[in-house]
């Protein structure tokens, strides 16, 4: 029998995800630090008076909650990941196989979406059935900014991989888009409130399109301008990390 | 699917493989957790050399038939693992030309992959998973693999198959890494330094399984630093030297063009001067060598007049050439020209 695609990366992923439960600091890290985060930032929201731009606290909160998972979920959890299977020979033994390097690298990051894709559905769920929020206005929206934000984790973890020379320094350079991410991508602090010169400055940032997408497509808002100048802003992102993936990312650590 | 025509499995021309500048490689050789000291094939001198790239490999060219057992032998360094990472595909050269089973394997590769089996020097598995789902990973990325069970048996894993690859010896890990290379019952199989770590009893029962998968029919390229394993497993070999083949042919032939060697010692009193002058010998003191393409009449000649002096010659040892003894005068040479 021939392999495909699917059965490839579903054998990598089954791998993968095993190592993932395997690894309690990374499953807890995937697991539990989104919602832990969308809690412990809910009241610093309530305090910034996002009252006097139309929204509620809760509603930051959950839909920002975006930003928490591909942060933890996805951008946290695989940039260790990736650099722990390179210094292993991993990489470079599945290279010698089948898989192509996009399958290698899709197929690793399987568990990390599927997570991310369940949380994504427990955000929404649970905002619309306990937090006193509508079902989202427009779903395809929501569903836009999930299916773009994901890919282009995936991208940014395996590019900052080019400069993480090993897992332990990791948590060092992921660091950098964590921090912009929370601070100016709407996570927690809604572009809205922020100055207008800042905010313009913000909207170019990786994440921000994403959780705007996600956000605009719960709470209503999201005009044809807004929805294509973020998908543009997203894909310029996508395309400039899958790039440096395709020149630089190394199959095998430095000797 | 392949016709008898394509004959050579694997055809090299001119092939060149150079480290750029850009990705520096410092160090010549990695230490791994068994502690033996392997070449990452990589090698590249420490210094300025390294800012100016390194060529690892510098313009070979040779061929594997079908059916073939073919080794490439060479000191450290010497290009062996370079020379693979093109067969396999896992790089393109920098210059001339690579086929395998009739495809550019860098370029070709979904043709080329599910065709051949790959044994790595340093088997890469994921510390955490279990030699079992390890297996099983590995399987769903191969066309046709045979059972998991089977492979593991194979290679005698089965009892450790729920062990964690972290918790299994070196050579639990070749072994491992074989079952994986055997998986697809491959039609060419690359073996990159298998035995390294092996104890003897393991190496021996390794090469029976390699004899008898070319005895099946399967073209197998082997890189080794044992000089035994290629003398007893190959077919056809080649000897590398920095980055160059600089011996190739049966192990017969290459071992034929080099000279036999006596050595022995002369007891006090005699001279080497009283030696008969038909034996070309070299003294140092009282030890003699003698280098020569005739062993046999060397040896009588050397021996007649020992007896008609009645000299004893102590240590007296006559061999011919032998692979090792190939293998060594290619490595004096190195020392040679470093000394130069």
């Amino acid at each position: 029998m021939s392999t495909t695609t699917m059965t490839r990366m579903a054998a990598l992923g089954r791998a993968e995800a095993t190592l993932l439960w395997r690894n309690r600091s990374a499953a807890f890290t995937a697991l539990a630090m989104p919602l832990v985060m969308i809690y412990a930032m809910h009241a610093t929201t309530a305090k910034m008076g996002v009252g006097r731009v139309g929204m509620t606290a809760t509603a930051v909160s959950v839909t920002g909650g975006i930003g928490m998972i591909l942060a933890f979920a996805v951008y946290a959890n695989l940039v260790p990941a990736y650099v722990t299977r390179r210094d292993e020979l991993v990489l470079k033994r599945l290279r010698t196989g089948e898989p192509t390097d996009l399958e290698i690298l899709a197929g690793t990051a399987l568990p990390s979406v599927v997570v991310a894709l369940a949380q994504c559905a427990v955000l929404v769920v649970a905002g619309t059935a306990m937090l006193d929020l509508s079902a989202p206005r427009r779903p395809e929206v929501l569903l836009l900014g999930v299916v773009l934000g994901i890919p282009l984790m995936v991208a940014c973890a395996a590019a900052t991989t080019i400069v993480t020379r090993s897992a332990e320094v990791a948590q060092l350079t992921t660091m950098p888009l964590w921090l912009v991410s929370l601070a100016g991508s709407g996570l927690f602090i809604p572009l809205e409130i922020m100055p207008h010169q800042l905010a313009d400055v913000c909207r170019l940032l990786p994440m921000t399109p994403v959780v705007d997408l996600f956000r605009a497509g719960f709470l209503g808002g999201a005009g044809a301008m807004r929805v294509v100048r973020d998908v543009l802003t997203a894909g310029v992102w996508l395309g400039l990390a899958g790039w440096s993936v395709r020149r630089w990312f190394r199959w095998e650590p430095r000797r | 699917m392949h016709t008898d025509t394509d004959r050579q499995v694997i055809e090299v021309t001119a092939l060149r493989r150079r480290y750029g500048s850009f990705r520096p490689r410092t160090t010549k050789s990695a230490t791994t957790a068994n502690g033996t000291k392997r070449d990452t094939g990589t090698a590249a001198p420490t210094g300025t050399a390294t800012h100016t790239g390194f060529e690892a490999v510098r313009g070979i060219s040779f061929t594997v038939a079908r059916g073939e057992l073919f080794a490439l032998l060479g000191t450290n360094g010497a290009g062996k693992t370079s020379t693979v990472e093109l067969l396999e595909g896992l790089a393109a050269p920098s210059g001339g030309q690579v086929r395998v089973l009739g495809h550019d394997p860098y370029r070709d590769r979904a043709a080329v992959r599910p065709r051949i089996g790959v044994m790595l020097q340093e088997g890469g598995f994921p510390s955490d998973l279990t030699v079992l789902e390890t297996a099983r990973m590995w399987a769903g990325c191969t066309t046709g693999a045979r059972p998991v069970a089977q492979a593991l048996d194979m290679v005698g894993l089965t009892a450790r198959h729920q062990v964690r690859v972290k918790l299994l010896s070196g050579g639990e890990r070749r072994r491992l890494d074989l079952a994986l290379a055997l998986l697809g019952k491959p039609e060419l199989l690359f073996l990159d330094e298998p035995t390294t770590g092996l104890d003897a009893e393991v190496r021996r029962e390794t090469w029976e399984l390699v004899r008898r998968l070319r005895d099946q029919g399967t073209t197998i390229v082997l890189t080794t630093h044992y000089l035994d394993e290629a003398e007893a497993l190959a077919d056809r070999l080649a000897i590398m030297h920095q980055g160059r083949i600089v011996a190739s042919g049966t192990p017969a032939e290459v071992t034929a063009a080099r000279p036999a060697r006596i050595r022995f010692e002369l007891p006090p009193g005699v001279s080497p001067a009283e030696l008969p002058l038909s034996v070309p010998a070299a003294a140092s003191g009282r030890r003699v060598e003698v280098r020569t393409e005739r062993l046999q009449a060397a040896l009588t000649e050397l021996l007649l007049w020992a007896r008609d002096k009645q000299v004893e010659l102590v240590g007296l040892d006559a061999r011919s050439a032998s692979l090792e003894e190939a293998f060594l005068d290619i490595a004096a040479g190195e020392r040679e020209e470093l000394a130069a």
